[in-house]
């Protein structure tokens, strides 16, 4: 396909055969979109390997139960089922059917931000509990309890965890403002501007969220530069791309859930 | 980019993966649950779980399958080699601390 593409725009331009056929059969947005992905999935792996390695060579804590798994359980069903839907995305957009590509590309935001607001009140859960980093702002009231203790004992536990997941619910977080961007252009920048706002005045002080809520006005920021400097209308090939990010952010939880919940689980 | 029509007559088999996804998860959590086996033993069980599962979501969601054979070799031969450089230098690491201890 891609090459036919080439070929026609070679005729187009009265140049046959001036243009060589690509390497990869695959049109470049594509191609950089997986090279970066290539280059991402090392950053990921580093992450865990370290937390492994730590696992390994540490007295490790078991501190989630039945109520983390179960979360984590359902948000690992939320990115499952918004790969499907993303797929489904880029079908419509393939046929050119621009009203259900949004439906779709929407439906797939929608279960990003569930797993974001549910990764969210964990997190929130456990800090609370006493879970925490030197750089997170102090709660109101002093936890005491197991993840006290594990924080004061196995520092490499808080870090290695929040780290990793820090990392990917920002992966999350970008992919929901790309779809958002994809689907809705420029309709989007204020509905993006608006959740950062309320976030800021709505989230208490207190609460790591408080500031982590301004990926969404860097978020905004990029992405109004992007669509002011080049203003365009997304094609069914932006969509395949935007779909090969969020499936990729998809596949890195597919690593941290086994890795990073069952395998400290404390059930018995 | 895909001939639409193609992926159109086979849209099934997304449903299919999507399932089976869902049911890999479930096996994990029910394992991880009943903590079948020790952590060792777990940790690779688990993790040839999420290899099936990172095969499929790469392979049929961000059809992979469907590209280039020199696209698809050369994509996951690098990236699995970088894999493979991090484990021989991470791990042999770490187990000498199991054997020896921290000094």
């Amino acid at each position: 396909m891609a090459d036919a593409t080439l070929q026609h725009d070679a005729v187009q331009h009265g140049l046959p055969g001036a243009y060589e056929a690509p390497l990869f059969g695959a049109y470049s947005k594509k191609v950089g979109m997986w090279l970066f992905l290539a280059s991402d999935s090392l950053t990921f792996g580093a992450l865990l390997f370290a937390f492994s390695y730590n696992r390994i060579y540490t007295a490790w804590p078991t501190p989630f139960h039945v109520q983390s798994i179960i979360n984590s359980t359902i948000m690992t069903g939320c990115l499952l089922s918004s790969s499907l839907t993303m797929v489904m995305g880029v079908f419509a957009a393939q046929r050119g059917d621009r009203t259900w590509t949004r439906y779709w590309l929407l439906a797939t935001m929608g279960f990003g931000t569930a797993f974001i607001v549910l990764h969210g009140m964990e997190w929130s859960k456990l800090i609370g509990e006493g879970l925490t980093l030197p750089i997170f702002p102090k709660p109101a009231h002093a936890a005491v309890g197991e993840m006290v203790d594990i924080s004061k004992n196995t520092p490499q536990f808080p870090a290695t965890f929040f780290g990793l997941t820090a990392m990917h619910m920002l992966h999350v977080t970008i992919g929901v403002i790309y779809l958002g961007v994809i689907a809705f252009r420029k309709s989007f920048l204020p509905v993006l501007g608006v959740l950062w706002i309320a976030g800021y005045f709505l989230i208490p002080s207190d609460n790591v969220f408080h500031y982590g809520i301004h990926v969404l006005g860097l978020g905004l920021i990029v992405a109004t530069i992007i669509m002011f400097l080049k203003p365009k209308d997304y094609d069914a090939q932006d969509v395949e791309v935007s779909g090969l990010y969020w499936h990729f952010v998809d596949l890195v939880w597919m690593f941290i859930f086994p890795l990073v919940y069952l395998l400290s689980t404390k059930i018995n | 980019m895909h001939d639409a029509a193609t992926h159109d007559d086979s849209k099934g088999q997304y449903f299919w993966v999507w399932g089976a996804l869902l049911a890999l998860t479930a096996v994990e959590v029910v394992l991880g649950y009943k903590q079948v086996f020790e952590p060792v033993h777990m940790l690779e069980v688990l993790l040839m779980l999420s290899i099936v599962k990172s095969a499929l979501i790469i392979g049929y969601f961000m059809h992979l399958k469907f590209e280039k054979a020199l696209m698809r070799w050369l994509l996951v031969i690098s990236v699995t080699a970088c894999f493979v450089i991090m484990y021989f230098f991470f791990f042999p690491d770490a187990g000498r601390i199991l054997r020896l201890g921290v000094q």
